[in-house]
């Protein structure tokens, strides 16, 4: 009798899902929230919502493979007495020794200075062979000041006094015990195999009237030779670009929430700070209002993938911009021939994200020499130089296509936006039409 | 003695000619007139030269210095040797918020009070305070010394790390994870020579010790309410 009775449909929950729920059960039985390197996860507007418009009768496109598309910027034209020329528009964004293992710090450096571009340090200091193997390096001024000196601040070529980040604005960071090697203790003047906390704001400074003065210090300190670039973590676009620049920065680098960081709560990643797609028109036109678009340049970063994320992010108005997960899956990070050993984990390929936990089977995130020694820096190094090579090529292909000779003259009116929420980012007309939200100050 | 007028002559001018001083420079005696309150001035030097600021400085004065002795005949502004790396600075009156602010080494010498947050994530530098320090000194303190002759306000070494913090008078209260530690031969010993230097007349004897007591080192759900 039973079985002729329909039987309810088991229905999962759409606010509490699987994974949902297994956080709550992990939340449970350790008492601790969930830690872990990587930018957001969610689905949010990005760059895949935006198309360009290529040209039709009423533009020409320029001829692939024949016509000349330049790709060089130069970042800190507005008070630097050296600023920095790079190949291309694309460079590798702060992250530490300490966070990333020796070798893979030096496959950065290797692969930015083969293409042309400049690489970046992170907390914890520079180190030689990074400098050394960097043609062009910038050096980050962070709260933690770890390993902080005038020594290595004078062989930079550019500072960036680091606000926040992407992953975590308004928060610092942690690198736990495990990765806290002999070197890394000694860099940052702190007992081995403690955790270390990375400080979420600057011990000497508050508000941006005191930047400007920290700024001038720099300054004063480096003989005005190199750019000073100030890096926020997007969550106020216009108003933290007004005030940075108000402060003197030669160039403002906009990170988005899907911009990585070594390690924070995965609470912080996924719900503080708003879409890269989102900061660049505000953070525009914070810069034309105060008449230095171009002058300050705009450096976009957080969620760059390739030359489509590229080229649409200097149509919206940025000069360049900075990857840094995609370097480090360009170097090998969360590369399937480890799956083994991402199972052995508790993750798989693709996934992986417990970088702070120094067991990367990539030899990446870890300071385990044993480890560390997986990567090699120069092939490393040459995979990185090839990726961005590629990236460059693809946006050559879609500003040639758009009729542009130079990335930099690719502009909002070469695209158009797929969803109602990414033009009204973007602002940028919905496809096949000419309006996106709040266009003429409507709703 | 050179004398430099900083109204004069401007900022870049003074600290250009300041860092291009060596090792073997005859000229090894500076005097910076009119500095009215000037920030940065007498930063990023890196020669055993003398020089004397006459009167009081804004932010920063002698920032990231290494090997020279900078005295500011005047109060200081916000982040007084920040960073430095060795030397010695010495500030006749009073110092302003984050005197010696994540300091490598050298020692710092304040006459006067020094205000909230001195000495914060101090890296190995030695403070000397003739007077008293406001509230927060010391927060994520690394390594290093901070003598306080006078009293020190609230939260005291909080979330403090391994540097070692004296204090003769009163304490409002200690932060996070710093307690007083035993006073032993050695800590006496360190104490009497940075009086020494900073040519402070008061008895190492009369001061207590404080230090982390290194709970908070690795994190642990159950100390979350310590923060």
């Amino acid at each position: 009798m039973d079985d002729q009775i329909p039987r309810t449909v088991p229905i999962q929950s759409a606010t509490f899902t699987n994974p949902i729920n297994a956080e709550i059960r992990r939340a449970a039985a350790t008492g601790i929230y969930d830690i872990r390197g990587g930018g957001a996860k969610r689905k949010v507007p990005h760059f895949d919502d935006l198309l360009f418009l290529g040209a039709s009768v009423s533009r020409y496109p320029l001829e692939g493979y024949r016509e000349r598309c330049d790709t060089s910027v130069t970042l800190g034209t507005r008070f630097a007495k050296n600023p920095i020329h790079l190949d291309i528009p694309i460079t590798i964004a702060g992250m530490s020794f300490g966070a990333l293992s020796g070798p893979a710090k030096e496959a950065l450096g290797r692969g930015a200075s083969m293409a042309g571009t400049s690489t970046t340090t992170g907390d914890g200091g520079m180190t030689p062979e990074e400098r050394g193997h960097s043609s062009k390096l910038v050096y980050q001024y962070l709260p933690s000041r770890y390993g902080m000196n005038p020594n290595d601040l004078r062989k930079a070529d550019a500072i960036e006094v680091v606000v926040g980040q992407g992953a975590k604005p308004g928060g610092g960071g942690m690198l736990l015990g495990q990765k806290i090697s002999d070197r890394v203790a000694e860099m940052r003047t702190l007992p081995k195999g403690i955790d270390q906390r990375s400080a979420c704001r600057h011990p000497d400074w508050t508000g941006p009237d005191d930047l400007e003065i920290k700024i001038l210090e720099l300054r004063e300190i480096t003989n005005w030779q190199v750019p000073i670039y100030v890096k926020v973590g997007a969550t106020r676009p216009y108003y933290d670009t007004a005030l940075a620049v108000k402060a003197g920065a030669d160039v403002v680098v906009m990170d988005g929430m899907q911009g990585g960081t070594a390690a924070t709560q995965d609470v912080f990643i996924e719900h503080v700070g708003i879409p890269t797609l989102a900061c660049i028109r505000p953070a525009v036109q914070a810069l034309q209002d105060l008449g230095v678009h171009r002058e300050v340049q705009l450096v976009i970063s957080g969620g760059i993938r390739t030359g489509a994320d590229v080229a649409k992010a200097m149509a919206l108005g940025a000069d360049a911009v900075s990857i840094g997960t995609a370097a480090m899956i360009a170097i090998g990070d969360n590369d399937p021939k480890w799956e083994a050993e991402y199972q052995k984990l508790g993750s798989t390929t693709g996934a992986y994200d417990d970088w702070h936990e120094g067991q990367d089977p990539a030899g990446i995130t870890t300071q385990d020499p044993k480890l560390a020694a997986r990567l090699d820096p120069v092939d490393a190094g040459r995979r990185l130089r090839n990726y961005l090579k590629v990236m460059t090529l693809e946006a050559q292909t879609i500003a040639r296509a758009c009729g542009h000779n130079h990335l930099h003259n690719l502009e909002p009116e070469d695209l158009c936006a797929l969803t109602m929420e990414a033009a009204a980012m973007a602002k940028v007309p919905l496809a096949g039409t000419d309006w996106y939200p709040g266009k003429g100050g409507g709703y | 003695m050179q004398t430099y007028d900083l109204e004069a002559n401007g900022l870049s001018g003074l600290n250009s000619t300041l860092q291009s001083q060596n090792t073997e420079t005859n000229q090894t005696s500076w005097e910076v007139v009119n500095p009215k309150g000037s920030h940065a001035i007498a930063v990023g030097l890196d020669a055993p030269i003398e020089v004397t600021v006459k009167g009081s400085t804004g932010y920063y004065c002698a920032g990231m210095n290494q090997q020279a002795t900078i005295r500011v005949e005047g109060s200081v502004g916000p982040g007084v040797a920040e960073n430095m790396m060795s030397g010695e600075v010495i500030v006749d009156g009073d110092a302003s918020q984050y005197a010696g602010a994540t300091g490598h080494g050298g020692l710092l010498v304040i006459k006067g009070n020094a205000s909230s947050r001195c000495g914060i994530s101090m890296k190995g530098i030695d403070i000397v305070v003739h007077g008293n320090i406001g509230h927060m000194s010391a927060f994520m303190a690394q390594a290093g010394n901070l003598v306080v002759c006078g009293d020190a306000g609230d939260a005291l070494g909080d979330s403090l790390y391994e540097a070692r913090l004296f204090v003769r008078g009163t304490v409002q209260s200690l932060g996070a994870d710093c307690v007083e530690k035993e006073m032993r031969p050695e800590h006496l010993e360190v104490l009497k020579d940075l009086l020494d230097r900073a040519g402070c007349d008061a008895k190492p004897e009369e001061f207590r010790r404080y230090g982390s007591a290194r709970q908070l080192y690795n994190f642990d759900v159950d100390n979350t309410a310590a923060y």
